[in-house]
């Protein structure tokens, strides 16, 4: 039950499109009802959950240890509800956006798979099953990112998310790899229990780094942060829910997963925390000085992921208290948000903070759920937004001065942005905008209603809800068990203070907006140093290379190419043989003359057949050289060769003949330089051949399995000719493969000459 | 025999190798014919030579009567001769085709044609 | 195309070289022989049919398409491997019935027998199709 739920989204998916054409306004509502019933099962499961952690199997590669095995406890119940409860809306809200566009099928089918696919992701209890899952949520999201294909700005920005994650998710594939050898066990279940062992492994440092480079590039921390904002490229709905709940959390999710496991130690704390907090201060920044509604929230998402992995590395109970009520929060406030910016661009056709005003005459709904998000996201009671940054700043009160610094200043500069967002395209004097602007649909408007309506409901009211499942999702981080309340008030302390300076700091700020932005633009001089300029650096080298080893090594040119190949055996071969082999060994065989004879004659009309000038004299040569090879396998005890050689022998200078007679004759065109060059090269390859045989026939490398074949020809295959029984019974599955070869190069030959009549 | 097979091996590839360098597309067939030819005859000779005892059970007997040559080689070879005919079936024809479409046997000349 | 002393040993060599290479076929699994060179004598006939008379008189004689061969051989050799399922056994485990047929005494039928026919069959085909296609006169 648990699978088929996590799944379902993979096998409803496909249906989209079909359903879109057969439904066309009903289908986003049809299609909504999966998440919904997912989200409901998931919350039939929470009682459980609470009491500790529930595992469900299913074998898969039993050989190799890995299994479809799914983990449920609070924190993944708490990711699983925020992405189907969301994903709902999202597929509601997407049917209004692209409302009577063909793509609109198109876009179901990639909610659903990613959908799925984060599921799975936070689900996951082994560790292979996990990156599967991330990895495959790396690919939905591309072709998500890249969802307006047409333009190449989408598909760069797409191509962008793409390496920048799924490189990341190479190198936690090799952390996973070393945390479950260190650990003896690929069960996420089994890690948490040894976190012991795991922090004071050898290898913990290299583990912990590779798990962090996927953690970081999933949730766009600092160094890799840019690829987020050019994210924005997708349609709104899929910004709403990769940026809000999903896509980004996922690195967060992991962190958090894996704490018990590897958390506490210094190098975590101090790695979290630092590189946490640089990018909660970049993305700060960088909103305020972002003028496009998308890309301030992308901006604040980014300052949030990092807020979240601040308090992650910190660790406390406070600290993952707070983390999992701002990731509650965020979800909540910053969905509606995209949402909203969703509806702005949709009504008006602009997404310009600078040009947009008055909205509120004609877009009131709209107005106020941007209000009541925007408040949230600044943290103004009594809304949900400032319990949570409540519990941040008593944490970073609690862990040091430049901490309680670094979240003052953004959550001062995230008042400002949500300001920005939620309030000052709605207010002052209405503004001519490219559509007359419209309240949006209905459908449009559902989620971010119940969004921004969830954070005011959660902040006035104790929902009980909410915090069995925050409980049930800090005991599992935590790794033992714990209660959090969603408690608003906590008393006149300097936490308020803090939180009141700040908000204050942030009404100013918006208050000196143009000025304030000004200003920091001084920081724009940094921008040479963005790792966005790496990347691309990267991504130019990387074109020149394939450019230049194309140009050296595929040219076109079939004598270039052979050259490659001989010289690379002549220095792999030749190098292995005159390290390893250097004196030529012993030969003591036995020659008779009439096997010399045949030797002879082989090798003469090998060199004929290399220097003449007559092609029918080339054929006759090759022929002779084929005959005498046969007369070998017949001396030397192989008779059904000896049989087939000159059989085909005879075949193969028919078909040259039937066809060659058409061709022109040789004609010398390479210069003497050339020939003698060649010459020179092929005698060398021919020189190390020779070395390798001579070797290869003294050398006793290891029994053949030739044994079985000659001791059970005749008893098990009731076959007296050894050669025929493997052939057509011990490996007759190669004949198959061999015999189905031959039969296309039959239909290929064939096809060749008849098209051909076809077209004239 | 080996040395001497080695040498002849040797040469098969040498003189292979060489018409396979040349620009003409004839000189490519024959050379590739002759190199496939001094590949089964390489695996051949690698896997041991044995004069007079071909990999056959005496009628009566379970096994061999005392040694008897490695079938395991003959059967690759075996199939890879049958192979090799039709590559090369395939490989004559689509070269014959090359030349019917561009009307050259120039190899370098080829290449300047598909760029 | 070829002349009257060619036709005549053609006529006689054909039929001659078809029964050689049933009785290397058949033998095969015993004595040197089996599919690929028994496919190769047949072929080896045809082709110097070919050459004696002319590609329409090959076809005539051969009744079939030489492109069905490669692929009755090729489902022949699959359907070799199916038998063994029924016994519970890997696909492609040989089986071996045998039973008494009255005018022929005792008769073994064997699916790498079976096999043995289907890669005949295919080798045929192969270079008949090939020799066929690239001596058509209208080439």
């Amino acid at each position: 039950m648990l699978a088929f739920a996590i799944l379902s989204a993979f096998a409803v998916a496909p249906l989209a499109p079909w359903l879109h054409r057969r439904a066309p306004a009903a289908s986003s509502w049809l299609l909504a009802l999966l998440p919904l019933m997912v989200t409901g099962y998931f919350l039939t499961l929470l009682p459980a959950a609470a009491d500790g952690a529930v595992v469900v199997r299913y074998p898969w590669v039993p050989g190799l240890g890995i299994e479809l095995s799914f983990l449920v406890d609070g924190l993944s119940l708490l990711f699983a509800l925020l992405i189907s409860a969301i994903g709902a809306f999202i597929l509601i809200y997407s049917g209004g956006y692209l409302a009577g566009q063909p793509a609109l099928g198109r876009l179901q089918l990639l909610l659903l798979l990613f959908m799925g696919s984060m599921l799975g992701l936070v689900m996951a209890d082994n560790l292979v099953t996990l990156f599967v899952f991330w990895e495959l949520t790396s690919i939905t999201s591309y072709l998500l990112i890249g969802f307006d294909h047409e333009k190449g700005e989408n598909r760069r920005a797409a191509l962008q998310g793409l390496l920048v994650t799924a490189g990341g998710g190479l190198a936690l594939l090799a952390g996973l790899v070393l945390m479950g050898m260190a650990g003896g066990s690929y069960s996420l279940s089994v890690l948490l229990g040894e976190g012991e062992a795991l922090r004071a492994h050898a290898l913990y440092l290299p583990m912990l780094l590779l798990i962090l480079v996927g953690a970081f590039t999933k949730s766009a921390q600092v160094p890799f942060h840019f690829w987020l904002p050019n994210a924005m490229a997708a349609p709104t709905p899929v910004s709403a829910y990769l940026h809000s709940a999903t896509m980004v959390k996922a690195g967060v999710y992991l962190l958090a997963r894996l704490s018990p496991a590897l958390g506490e130690t210094p190098e975590w704390t101090a790695l979290l925390t630092f590189v946490g907090g640089l990018t909660a201060l970049t993305g700060a920044v960088l909103a305020v000085r972002a003028t496009d509604l998308k890309r301030i929230l992308a901006y604040s998402t980014v300052m949030s992921l990092g807020t979240l992995v601040l308090l992650i590395g910190i660790g406390s109970e406070t600290a993952l208290a707070a983390a999992l009520l701002f990731l509650l929060a965020h979800s909540l406030y910053k969905g509606a948000l995209f949402l909203v910016a969703g509806i702005v661009d949709h009504q008006t056709g602009s997404r310009d903070v600078t040009g947009l005003r008055g909205l509120r005459w004609t877009m009131p709904l709209t107005a106020l759920f941007a209000g009541l998000a925007a408040l949230s996201l600044a943290g103004v009671p009594p809304l949900f937004g400032f319990a949570a940054k409540e519990m941040v700043l008593e944490t970073a009160l609690g862990t040091g001065l430049t901490v309680t610094l670094t979240v003052v200043i953004s959550a001062a500069l995230t008042v400002v942005a949500a300001g920005l967002v939620g309030v000052r395209p709605f207010i002052g004097e209405p503004s001519p905008t490219p559509k007359a602007p419209r309240e949006g649909p209905w459908g449009m408007l559902l989620g971010p209603a119940v969004l921004a309506g969830g954070g005011l409901l959660i902040g006035l009211l104790p929902v009980p809800l909410i915090d069995a499942l925050l409980g049930a999702a800090l005991s599992a981080v935590q790794g033992r068990p714990a209660v959090l309340t969603t408690a608003l008030w906590h008393g006149i302390n300097p936490t308020l203070a803090l939180s009141a300076a700040a908000l204050l700091a942030g009404i100013a700020g918006y208050r000196y907006w143009n000025p304030l932005r000004r200003s920091l633009g001084a920081l724009d001089r940094l921008a040479a140093l963005a790792p966005e300029r790496f990347y691309e650096r990267a991504m130019d080298g990387l074109v020149w290379l394939a450019d230049r080893q194309t140009r050296l090594l595929q040219n076109g040119d079939l004598h270039r190419y052979i050259l490659t190949v001989i010289f690379t055996l002549l220095v792999l071969v030749g190098y292995t043989l005159a390290t390893r082999h250097p004196l030529m060994p012993e030969i003591s065989a036995q020659l008779l003359f009439h096997e010399a004879v045949i030797g002879a004659v082989i090798l003469i009309a090998a060199v004929f057949a290399a220097t003449t000038r007559s092609a029918l004299g080339a054929v006759a040569a090759l022929g002779a050289a084929g005959f005498g090879i046969a007369l070998i396998y017949v001396l030397f005890s192989a008779p059904d060769l000896g049989m087939t050689q000159v059989l085909v022998e005879t075949l193969t200078v028919v078909l040259l003949v039937l066809v060659l007679y058409r061709l022109p004759g040789f004609t010398r065109i390479s210069s003497r330089a050339r020939l003698l060059a060649d010459a020179g090269v092929s005698a060398l390859a021919g020189a190390t051949i020779t070395w390798l045989l001579l070797l290869a026939v003294e050398v006793e490398w290891s029994p053949t399995i030739s044994g079985f074949f000659v001791d059970n020809s005749q008893s098990l295959a009731h076959g007296r000719n050894i050669v025929n029984v493997i052939l057509v019974d011990f490996r007759a599955l190669d004949t198959l493969g061999e015999i189905t070869v031959l039969a296309l190069a039959a239909l290929g030959v064939y096809a060749m000459v008849r098209l051909r009549g076809k077209e004239r | 025999m080996e040395p001497l097979l080695a040498l002849v091996i040797g040469g098969l590839y040498a003189a292979a190798l060489f018409m396979m360098l040349r620009r003409s597309i004839v000189k490519l067939v024959i050379g590739l014919m002759l190199l496939s030819n001094a590949a089964n005859l390489l695996i051949f000779t690698a896997a041991g030579l044995t004069r007079g005892v071909p990999p056959l059970v005496p009628e009566g007997l379970t096994r061999p009567d005392g040694l008897s040559a490695d079938p395991l080689p003959q059967a690759l070879v075996l199939t890879a001769i049958v192979i090799s005919f039709g590559v090369l079936a395939f490989a004559v024809v689509l070269i014959h085709r090359a030349y019917e479409a561009v009307g050259t046997d120039d190899l370098r000349r080829l290449r300047d044609t598909d760029t | 195309m070829g002349s009257m002393i060619l036709r005549t040993a053609a006529g006689f060599l054909l039929p001659l070289l078809l029964l050689f290479s049933l009785f290397l076929m058949l033998r095969g699994h015993d004595e040197p022989g089996g599919g690929f060179i028994a496919g190769l004598v047949a072929a080896g006939g045809f082709a110097f049919y070919t050459f004696a008379f002319d590609t329409r008189h090959t076809r005539r004689l051969l009744r079939v398409d030489t492109r069905s061969l490669l692929g009755v051989g090729l489902v022949m050799a699959v359907l070799s491997g199916v038998p063994a399922a029924f016994f519970g056994q890997p696909f492609f485990a040989s089986q071996w019935f045998r039973f008494t047929l009255p005018p022929f005494g005792e008769v073994t039928v064997s699916t790498p027998l079976l096999f043995d026919i289907g890669v005949y069959l295919v080798v045929v085909g192969v270079i008949t199709t090939i020799v066929l296609t690239l001596a058509d006169p209208e080439h």
